[in-house]
């Protein structure tokens, strides 16, 4: 764990879906903290919460069905969850900004990429309209936007997938915020693209101190961007622990399974053609979970107990936890 | 310019020679002339029987166009596709419909490829009843096994797309493709969909079946660690031709081409004591391929480019034995 004081700190969040056919514990008391230039990592596969979590720490979930219903988010010494919603809209983009997914779907399609960032400017950081659009063309240099003097009057249509991320990333940086949510955030890019932006994203949060929560499902990008991982299974947090511990000695068997059943490329080039150890059966859904631990199902390790009673989250090494009863606690070897 | 055979054997169940495929674009400004799209732009290789040919590249490159072009799902322009010797792109309609048992595809969407009102029985049914002609009940039995074979249990033949998982689905789209019977199966990105642990196993059933039924893959994706797994050689696509062929050994090991060499370094390593290895960051953006650059069209992004890149077209040499490279550096 970090020694710095926490930036953010997210406690027992828990975010459900009231369907018609039932509630959905879309995040069921999840906590996390991450730190001034620190990077936690959040994995899992779909429908694990992760995206819903990054939602809930800005209010942002879609309601109906969505509801917050416990927990607390503190950030600047407040809980952000008692916020009125004026109070919450300045928080938002000015000290905590997210990067979503698809660019195209995020940004205006009818406002010019300048407006929509000199705007967002305008707003937080109560400057004039012409200096304003002195930074606007100043953070799109700064993500490496070419001609950007000129970029300033394009409509998001006009420009390619890289483009669009880029404009996300100095929106979501033009009011240095303290932390960034990027949920998915080189997704729908190209490697080529994607290892561009990310080598970006690392350079500005070291000169700016940005905190960040790397939501991803993608085992490479944690590896070599997160200082911290947190996995989720089934809207909890079943592990977290710095990166090297995670991937050395992953101790929850969920972890342990998708660890191994990525294929990675092998520059020695001497991968056999192997068959890939499985986790078997499916991603659960949410509306069905069964008794006890979500993962027990899937988990060649469970007992009768992981089926009758879902197991704490708790400190199994230095910096380590899990939610297994299969692991044995070992803190003080 | 006679093309390269680029088999290993005399005898290939798939052999494309110089495929071109073009689009018209759009109209260009003030002009009456509509652009073209260069999306598959002479591009030559072939597939042995029980081989994966790997197919990777970005977005835009043309790998799509490629595939769907080898099985005449889009018409090429010019160039050869020959299917256990028989060249498909000159044949009528009826004699492509007699060979299309012998060559299937796997879509990368599980839920947009089947239809949503026939059950999953009924969709896996339907090429067997159209290229097997066997009787009812002999389709019924065939289906069943197939929905064994690919890990899905036979009760599920009567439920529908929508009442099946994403993995569950992928498993429908390779039963309903095996079920003809054929030699060659395209793959259109089709784990990309998936989550990592079940991408795993729908890998695992693709090369479980090759050994068993002796069948070639062209698997298309765009996720290289996938392809290093799955595939015995990988050819490497960039704005409609191949730049790189090689055994996949040879190929992450000695990358040849300047554009090759970039997109393995980019690959993010599921390994942090791997972390800061030196990456190539290749400047800009993939040129569009409605107006391709001149030469050999990776010389606008490549750290090597020289005065001939832009003028000459390098094709397609052997270097080391099987590895294929055009670049004029070598």
């Amino acid at each position: 764990m970090n020694d710095a004081a926490p930036v953010l700190e997210v406690v027992d969040l828990a975010t459900h879906l009231f369907l018609r056919g039932g509630v959905v514990r879309a995040v069921d008391g999840v906590s996390l903290s991450v730190a001034s230039g620190e990077t936690l990592g959040i994995v899992g596969e779909s429908g694990c919460g992760k995206s819903m979590l990054a939602l809930s720490i800005l209010r942002l979930v879609p309601s109906p069905p969505a509801r917050i219903v416990g927990g607390e988010v503190r950030f600047g010494g407040r809980n952000l969850l008692e916020l009125s919603d004026a109070a919450m809209r300045e928080i938002r983009g000015r000290d905590i900004s997210m990067i979503f997914q698809e660019p195209m779907t995020s940004l205006n399609p009818v406002v010019t990429i300048g407006r929509q960032l000199a705007e967002t400017i305008e707003l937080h950081q109560k400057l004039s309209r012409r200096a304003a659009v002195d930074r606007t063309v100043e953070m799109l240099k700064l993500v490496r936007i070419p001609d950007s003097e000129r970029r300033i009057d394009d409509y998001p249509h006009q420009m390619s997938g890289g483009m669009r991320q880029r404009v996300m990333i100095a929106m979501a940086l033009s009011c240095n915020p303290k932390v960034i949510l990027a949920d998915e955030p080189t997704t729908a890019l190209d490697v080529t693209i994607q290892a561009q932006l990310l080598d970006l994203m690392a350079e500005l949060q070291a000169k700016f101190g940005t905190a960040m929560l790397l939501i991803t499902h993608d085992m490479g990008l944690i590896a070599e961007n997160a200082d911290r991982v947190m996995v989720m299974y089934a809207g909890r947090k079943v592990e977290e622990a710095p990166v090297a511990e995670l991937f050395a000695q992953p101790l929850h068997p969920y972890t342990q399974g998708l660890l191994g059943s990525v294929p990675r490329v092998d520059e020695g080039g001497a991968v056999e053609r192997r068959r890939l150890p499985e986790i078997p059966g499916n991603v659960p859904s949410l509306a069905n979970l069964p008794s006890g631990c979500a993962f027990a199902p899937r988990c060649a390790r469970a007992v009768a107990q992981c089926r009758e009673r879902a197991p704490p989250l708790e400190l199994k090494r230095q910096g380590h936890s899990a939610a297994c009863w299969r692991v044995e606690s070992g803190v003080n070897r | 310019m006679s093309a390269p055979s680029l088999a290993s054997t005399a005898t290939p169940v798939l052999r494309v020679t110089d495929l071109v495929k073009h689009y018209a674009g759009r109209r260009r400004p003030l002009s009456r002339e509509k652009s073209v799209v260069h999306a598959v732009d002479g591009v030559s290789f072939a597939i042995d029987a029980g081989e994966t040919l790997g197919l990777v590249g970005e977005s835009g490159c043309g790998k799509s166009t490629l595939g769907r072009a080898v099985l005449r799902l889009v018409e090429p322009t010019r160039g050869t596709v020959e299917l256990l010797g028989r060249d498909i792109t000159t044949i009528d309609d009826e004699a492509l419909r007699q060979l299309r048992r012998h060559m299937q595809m796997i879509f990368q969407d599980p839920f947009s490829s089947l239809n949503p009102r026939l059950s999953a029985g009924e969709i896996v049914a339907e090429p067997i009843r159209i290229h097997r002609r066997s009787t009812a009940a002999e389709t019924q039995d065939r289906v069943a096994t197939l929905f064994e074979r690919v890990g899905l249990r036979p009760e599920q033949m009567d439920d529908y797309p929508s009442q099946f998982s994403g993995g569950q689905r992928q498993r429908v789209g390779i039963a309903r493709a095996l079920g003809a019977g054929p030699d060659l199966i395209v793959g259109d990105e089709p784990v990309s969909a998936l989550d990592v642990s079940i991408q795993a196993q729908v890998v695992n059933l693709l090369m479980d079946l090759q050994d068993e039924y002796g069948l070639s893959y062209l698997f298309i994706a765009h996720d290289l660690a996938v392809v290093q797994h799955i595939s015995h050689r990988i050819a490497v696509m960039y704005l409609g031709r191949i730049v790189e062929l090689a055994p996949k050994r040879a190929l992450f090991a000695t990358p040849q081409h300047p554009y090759t060499q970039a997109l393995l370094s980019a690959v993010p390593v599921p390994d942090p004591a791997a972390r800061r290895k030196q990456r190539i960051i290749l400047s800009g953006d993939l040129p569009s391929p409605a107006n391709p650059p001149s030469g050999c069209r990776f010389h606008t992004r490549c750290v090597h480019a020289m005065p001939r890149c832009s003028t000459e077209t390098p094709v397609l040499k052997e270097g080391q034995r099987g590895h294929w490279v055009a670049c004029h550096l070598y």
